[in-house]
């Protein structure tokens, strides 16, 4: 009962300790998680500015200095990475816009109509989502196996076929994800556009797209991402060398199949990926917390 | 009536009903286009899906009562094309034998048996011989006729020709569609290639000889009545187990190439009584659980703490800070998990260097499993970071400020007003973080790979249920599609389960708070 009177007579000569209990700690965790998070990065800067290119040369700070691993990074035969790149964004670029325009097509229906099966839908549509694309990894080499079989553009080992699974696998979290942020545009919008004689096509183009652009950014933002990291499908599709993705072309690249001598090669491939991800998350930043949250933490 | 007409119309505009006829005009083409080849090839069933698909956009888009079908049917098809039916063929492949020596339908299987029995006739075909891999996986014999020099691709289930390059001996080194095996490949498959045979006509068939092939009767021939194939030179007789989908001797020895069945259960039921599986599996299963628990749990803590330090209105640098602490959720993770793989290194990686360990990583099962937890949380936390912060600044501040009145202080008011409300808010996030590690493919594969594996073991240190199942059906030695889906399948019951039941805890939990 004494207490709060007690800490209320605190003597006031004690300022760097009010400090260090008040904001000193805060900066001390605050650095502290900072050199765990920027260590592997710093030694990938390292490793891709080392001209001698070896994991056994690379330190956490680099000694010396050169672009060599740049440089054979391009003009190498062997390691085709312009053409990586290429494909990388070839798929996800047009995977993500594809993807989330059908999405927010699915989303507006379900934020705006009502319509018979809307619930059994949209909980389906959770339950699905729970079995990401991959588990089904098998039935999806042996159906594009068949696919291949009429349409070799988009069989195994094409970029089509590789597209379309990532299209397919995005749908159901971004639908959800659009669907709570469409509930927030007040209806009361539509009903006055409604009456000025707006065509339900005329709402979603020019009213609701518009007012959606920051949910609209993070979902494309989740699925190009996701596209870019996926590992699993894009190694079993794509097998070609020159066909492959930056993450399986990458892969190539480490000790495992490789000499030691590419991991400069391989640190100075991760940061040139690393420019275009970094670049996209920094300047969405601003909408990055509240889309990830978003539907879930409510005020 | 024109004007009441466009107001319930999906076109009020002329532009508008342009785009929807050019629209439409490029899905018909499309349809066109896709029919082409599946009349060509006679696939009836497809062509009347196909054209079910196609009367079904075409039906939903010019009428005009049933507006949100309109923009529920991209999505519906997408869904059923790519994550329904492979969903459905999981489970039903999940029911069945199909792998390898399973792969084809009995007639074929049988096929494969006779022509295995080839002996070589005078005067007979003889071809030059390449080995590769078909698309689909298949392995498959690339042959060149030594007489006329045309180029065939054969596999268990006949010969077909193709375009393909040959060097100078007119041996085929590429062929569209096909991976032609190096020298490296060809020595340790050996034992596939004995057993592969090409049938070509009902007892006659192709089959290798070193590194050429040769075409040439069978001594073996299949009888209805009995259901067995009979060899004639060393009087063995293969009876057919349907229920197996395999032919059998009489001394039990199983024919190489069998056929797909419908097994049932027995897939699942391997993984819960066939001790070989169980206990591994078991094993696999605790860590995956492990795995997933424990990387929510670390990137949390560290998350949340880091949240709490940076959430004080009038922190100088606070900005900064968080800039930086983007940075690792920003990098590509693939390629940050390959970076830490070589971290990790034994010899040269940066964690022995830093500090001063010779830790084998790669080869000490805790060890192993310490790595891809430390690397999966670096990978973790900035995310758990952001949503922490977020939440904890929509936190409702007069709850935190009646605790203060209270009397409260720090570390009380956290652990029973500031911890329980964010839990509410976070739970959904924590649990679909909590299935993405589950199955964490990326995590495993290009950390670990699975390892370390035990000298002759198929399961590794730290191997998920996705990984394993990964190497069941594409490893190098075996590939058990039915085993691999049955996993599958009980992966998703495991993931299904715990999310619904946590969904249902936190959902009384927010009618006692709210």
């Amino acid at each position: 009962m004494t207490k709060p009177a007690a800490t209320s007579v605190r003597p006031k000569r004690r300022t760097f300790a009010k400090w260090a209990g008040e904001l000193g700690w805060r900066h001390l965790v605050a650095i502290a998680v900072l050199v765990f998070g920027l260590v592997p990065i710093l030694y990938v800067v390292s490793a891709a500015f080392n001209p001698k290119g070896t994991l056994s040369t690379t330190g956490l700070l680099p000694t010396s200095f050169g672009l060599d691993s740049f440089e054979r990074l391009f003009t190498d035969d062997n390691i085709p990475f312009g053409r990586w790149f290429l494909n990388s964004l070839v798929i996800a670029v047009p995977a993500a816009f594809i993807s989330i325009f059908i999405s927010s097509l699915a989303a507006y229906a379900f934020s705006r109509f009502r319509f018979r099966g809307r619930r059994p839908m949209l909980l389906f549509l959770l339950l699905i989502q729970m079995f990401p694309a991959f588990l089904a990894v098998v039935a999806l080499y042996l159906i594009f196996g068949t696919i291949g079989d009429y349409y070799p553009v988009a069989g195994l080992n094409s970029k089509l076929g590789l597209m379309l699974v990532y299209m397919g696998g995005a749908l159901g979290v971004s639908t959800w994800l659009m669907k709570g942020f469409f509930d927030t545009i007040p209806k009361e919008l539509d009903e006055a556009a409604t009456i000025d004689g707006a065509s339900h096509a005329q709402i979603f183009f020019g009213m609701i797209l518009p007012l959606a652009a920051p949910i609209i950014a993070i979902s494309g933002i989740l699925a190009f991402v996701g596209t870019m990291n996926d590992f699993i499908l894009a190694s079993l599709f794509l097998t070609d060398r020159p066909e492959m993705t930056l993450a399986v072309g990458l892969k190539t690249l480490t000790a495992d199949n490789s000499p030691a001598s590419y991991f400069g090669v391989f640190a100075a491939g991760t940061l040139i990926t690393s420019v275009v991800t970094v670049t996209v998350f920094m300047s969405l930043q601003r909408y990055i917390v509240s889309g990830l949250t978003g539907g879930a933490v409510k005020g | 009536m024109l004007e009441q007409r466009s107001r319930t119309a999906g076109s009020a505009t002329a532009a508008g009903l342009i785009i929807k006829i050019s629209v439409l005009a490029l899905v018909a083409g499309l349809a066109v286009w896709a029919a082409l080849p599946l009349i060509a090839a006679g696939a009836w069933w497809g062509l009347a899906l196909e054209a079910a698909a196609c009367g079904i956009v075409f039906y939903v888009y010019v009428q005009r009562r049933n507006i949100p079908l309109k923009y529920l049917i991209p999505g519906t098809l997408l869904l059923i094309a790519f994550q329904i039916l492979p969903v459905a063929m999981t489970i039903g492949t999940s029911f069945s034998n199909y792998g390898d020596g399973h792969r084809v339908d009995k007639d074929a299987a049988t096929e494969a048996i006779i022509a295995a029995g080839v002996q070589q006739t005078p005067g007979g075909k003889t071809y030059l011989v390449a080995v590769g891999d078909s698309a689909a996986g298949d392995l498959t014999l690339l042959l060149t006729d030594t007489a006329d020099g045309s180029t065939w691709a054969g596999d268990a289930e006949g010969l077909t020709e193709i375009d393909a390059e040959i060097d100078a001996t007119g041996r085929i080194t590429a062929a569209d569609g096909y991976t032609v095996w190096g020298l490296e490949e060809l020595n340790e498959r050996q034992d596939e290639l004995a057993t592969l045979a090409v049938p070509t006509g009902e007892e006659s068939g192709i089959k290798v000889q070193g590194l050429s092939a040769f075409e040439g009767t069978s001594t073996r021939s299949y009888d209805e009545g009995c259901d067995c194939i009979t060899d004639t030179a060393t009087g063995l007789v293969w009876t057919a187990d349907n229920e197996n989908g395999t032919f059998v001797t009489e001394d039990g020895e199983v024919a190489l190439v069998g056929w797909r069945v419908n097994i049932g259960v027995d897939n699942y039921t391997a993984i819960l009584t066939d001790p070989d599986i169980r206990g591994p599996f078991l094993g696999i299963f605790t860590w995956n659980l492990a795995f997933a628990a424990g990387s929510v749990l670390f990137t949390f803590a560290i998350g949340l703490g880091t949240a709490m330090a940076l959430n004080k209105p009038g922190m100088r640098g606070t900005r900064f800070y968080r800039t930086f602490m983007i940075l690792p959720y920003a990098m590509p993770s693939f390629a940050m998990l390959l970076v830490w793989a070589q971290m990790f290194n034994r010899d040269y990686g940066l964690i022995n260097d830093l500090f001063g360990l010779s830790v084998n990583w790669y080869g000490n099962d805790w060890a192993a499993k310490a790595m891809v937890l430390i690397a999966n949380t670096w990978l973790g936390w900035p995310y758990m970071f952001l949503i922490c912060l977020g939440a904890l600044q929509a936190l409702p501040s007069d709850s935190l400020e009646a605790a203060k009145i209270d009397g409260a202080t720090g570390v009380t008011a956290f652990r029973k007003i500031t911890l329980p409300l964010l839990l509410i808010a976070l739970t959904p996030l924590l649990i679909s973080s909590f299935a993405f590690n589950f199955n964490n493919f990326n995590a495993i594969e290009l950390l670990s790979g699975g390892a370390p594996f035990r000298a002759g073991d198929a399961v590794g240190g730290t191997d998920l249920l996705i990984t394993y199942a990964f190497r069941q059906a594409f490893g190098s030695s075996t590939s058990d599609y039915g085993f691999a889906s049955a996993i599958s399948v009980f992966i998703f019951l495991i993931v299904a389960t715990i999310s619904a039941v946590m969904f249902r805890t936190t959902r009384n939990q927010e009618d006692v708070y709210s």
